[in-house]
């Protein structure tokens, strides 16, 4: 499993770069990982990560797909994707330190 | 006398109300199933109406033919669930109550939750789906009348009922486009919100090949947002926008309305289970099988049956006050169709993805998994017979519930990554 140094510190992270335990992510290793795909972290860019932390948590460790980020944590799928280009909710799970969703079965 | 209530009388439902109504005695259950109409479509069989492979009429049958004696059918609406009152509530009135509840109401395409799919004026003249009798009927009027230009392919969002099918409907395409002599005139896009053909690495490197040497483009994570019917374009949230002269798109699949109308389905109105028992993780008495729950594997009658399998030991247990002590690991198989008489054999679990090798029996075959061959697809043409007369009314198919390793290639690990 391979490890890498962000902020500092040694984390343990899968072969697409992806936390192994979320529990080793803070705020400050997500500006980080957020810089390492060419984003700054602003308020903006905060909300819905915030929000994918606390489902994660709160939905027996399953990633919410942007559906659920829409329906259930009121976020508008445009505006998630001009703040996380392209590919939104890999990205943000990247920033947030889950596992990629798997609503793709 | 206990009640055991089944909702849906499709896969899932006819399997177990077979399996179970051997299993328990009929003066201590009574069986109740229910369905809103009488039709039992094979759905596996609309991906062929388009290419005149299959007629409409072929795949549909009564329901009750496959129904045992001694299960009552009842032929209503649902209304709605109350999980709580431990009843269910049918459309005119009726209440039904039950000791144990399954739930096997499926998936259902839903075209009006994508704006200018079912509400725009393209639709069903120039943009289909085939995941319904009509649409796939529809579908094989206007494949006929097509004389070439773009044919797009498309997928809402994951998850869909059989994921391989809008790929296998690509590759049947290309197969109808080139018989018909204008292959040359057509251009054919598979347009996904995944990144790449398929779910699975392995399965997606393997399948992505496939596509690009039949000529078929890929748009990998296209979300979209509209099908704009005026420029005849379908755009994405990220403003990509794909034109076509002929759109086969497969609706967003949700699970059915009432379940989400009585507060127990999640985003997409599919009901939160325990992935290995199957028991609906907000309430103990009720089970969801086949497409309606919310397991991570494949919406695909494989995985019901191989579910049945694994549930019926259970709730036999679970009716005497045994402790369930089986486990469902994921086990799905799908027939792929890839043209020109061939097909190709995915299996799989939640954790071991699609691998190359021979199916069922290990180095013998015949079938081969993932690679094509024409007894794989004798095996897809085959199936009909089997779905009818052996899976339906639950008797022995010689396929173990739980996937086996045995015979399987592990993957070259480099192709995984190259996948996804």
């Amino acid at each position: 499993m391979p490890t890498t140094t962000i902020a500092g510190r040694r984390i343990d992270v899968n072969e697409e770069g992806f936390l192994v335990n979320p529990d080793e992510w803070d705020e400050a290793l997500a500006v980080e990982l957020a810089r390492q795909i060419g984003i700054e972290m602003t308020d903006a860019h905060w909300a819905p990560i915030r929000f994918m932390r606390e489902d994660y948590q709160a939905n027996d460790k399953v990633t919410p797909t942007l559906r659920r980020m829409s329906t259930a944590g009121g976020f508008n799928v445009k505006e998630l994707f001009a703040l996380f280009p392209k590919k939104p909710a890999k990205k943000m799970s990247y920033i947030a330190g889950v596992p990629k969703p798997v609503g793709c079965v | 006398m206990r009640k055991l209530l089944i909702l849906g009388a499709g896969t899932a439902g006819t399997i177990l109300a077979n399996r179970l109504r051997k299993e328990l005695a009929e003066a201590e259950w009574q069986i109740t199933v229910v369905d809103r109409d009488d039709s039992h479509h094979y759905q596996p069989g609309y991906l062929f109406i388009p290419f005149g492979i299959y007629s409409p009429r072929q795949i549909v049958k009564p329901r009750w033919r496959f129904l045992p004696d001694g299960v009552d059918f009842t032929l209503a609406e649902v209304e709605r669930i109350d999980a709580d009152g431990k009843s269910v509530l049918l459309k005119g009135g009726r209440t039904l109550d039950y000791d144990y509840l399954i739930v096997t109401t499926g998936a259902v395409p839903r075209p009006d939750q994508t704006p200018g799919m079912a509400d725009g004026e393209l639709w069903h003249t120039k943009v289909f789906d085939f995941y319904t009798l009509e649409g796939s009927a529809a579908l094989h009027q206007a494949l006929e009348r097509f004389t070439g230009g773009r044919l797009v392919v498309h997928i809402t969002e994951m998850p869909i009922k059989c994921p391989v099918a809008p790929l296998e409907f690509s590759f049947l395409a290309d197969d109808y486009l080139t018989r018909r002599g204008i292959r040359d005139k057509v251009s054919i896009t598979y347009v996904t919100p995944l990144d790449g053909a398929f779910t699975k690495p392995v399965a997606s490197a393997t399948l992505g090949h496939l596509l690009t040497e039949r000529g078929i483009e890929v748009e990998t994570d296209f979300m979209i947002e509209s099908i704009d019917n005026e420029a005849q374009a379908i755009v994405s949230y990220d403003e990509r926008e794909i034109p076509f002269d002929l759109l086969v798109t497969v609706p967003l699949n949700m699970g059915q309305q009432f379940i989400i109308d009585s507060g127990l389905g999640d985003e997409l109105g599919f009901i939160p289970v325990d992935k290995h028992t199957l028991r609906s993780v907000a309430h103990d008495d009720i089970f969801v099988l086949g497409d309606a729950s919310n397991v991570p594997t494949s919406k695909a009658g494989s995985v019901a049956h191989f579910e049945a399998d694994v549930f019926v030991d259970n709730f036999v247990a679970l009716a005497k006050g045994e402790p369930m002590t089986h486990s469902f690991d994921g086990h799905a198989n799908c027939f792929v169709e890839s043209g020109r008489g061939k097909g190709l054999l995915l299996d799989f679990n939640y954790e071991t993805q699609p691998l190359t090798g021979t199916f069922p029996l290990p180095r013998v075959g015949p079938m081969q998994l993932l690679k094509e061959s024409r007894s794989n697809h004798l095996g897809k043409l085959a199936f009909e017979h089997i779905y009818w007369h052996m899976l339906l009314p639950g008797r022995p198919i010689p396929l173990p519930a739980a996937m086996s390793m045995t015979g399987k290639i592990p993957a070259d690990p480099s192709m995984a990554a190259a996948g996804h």
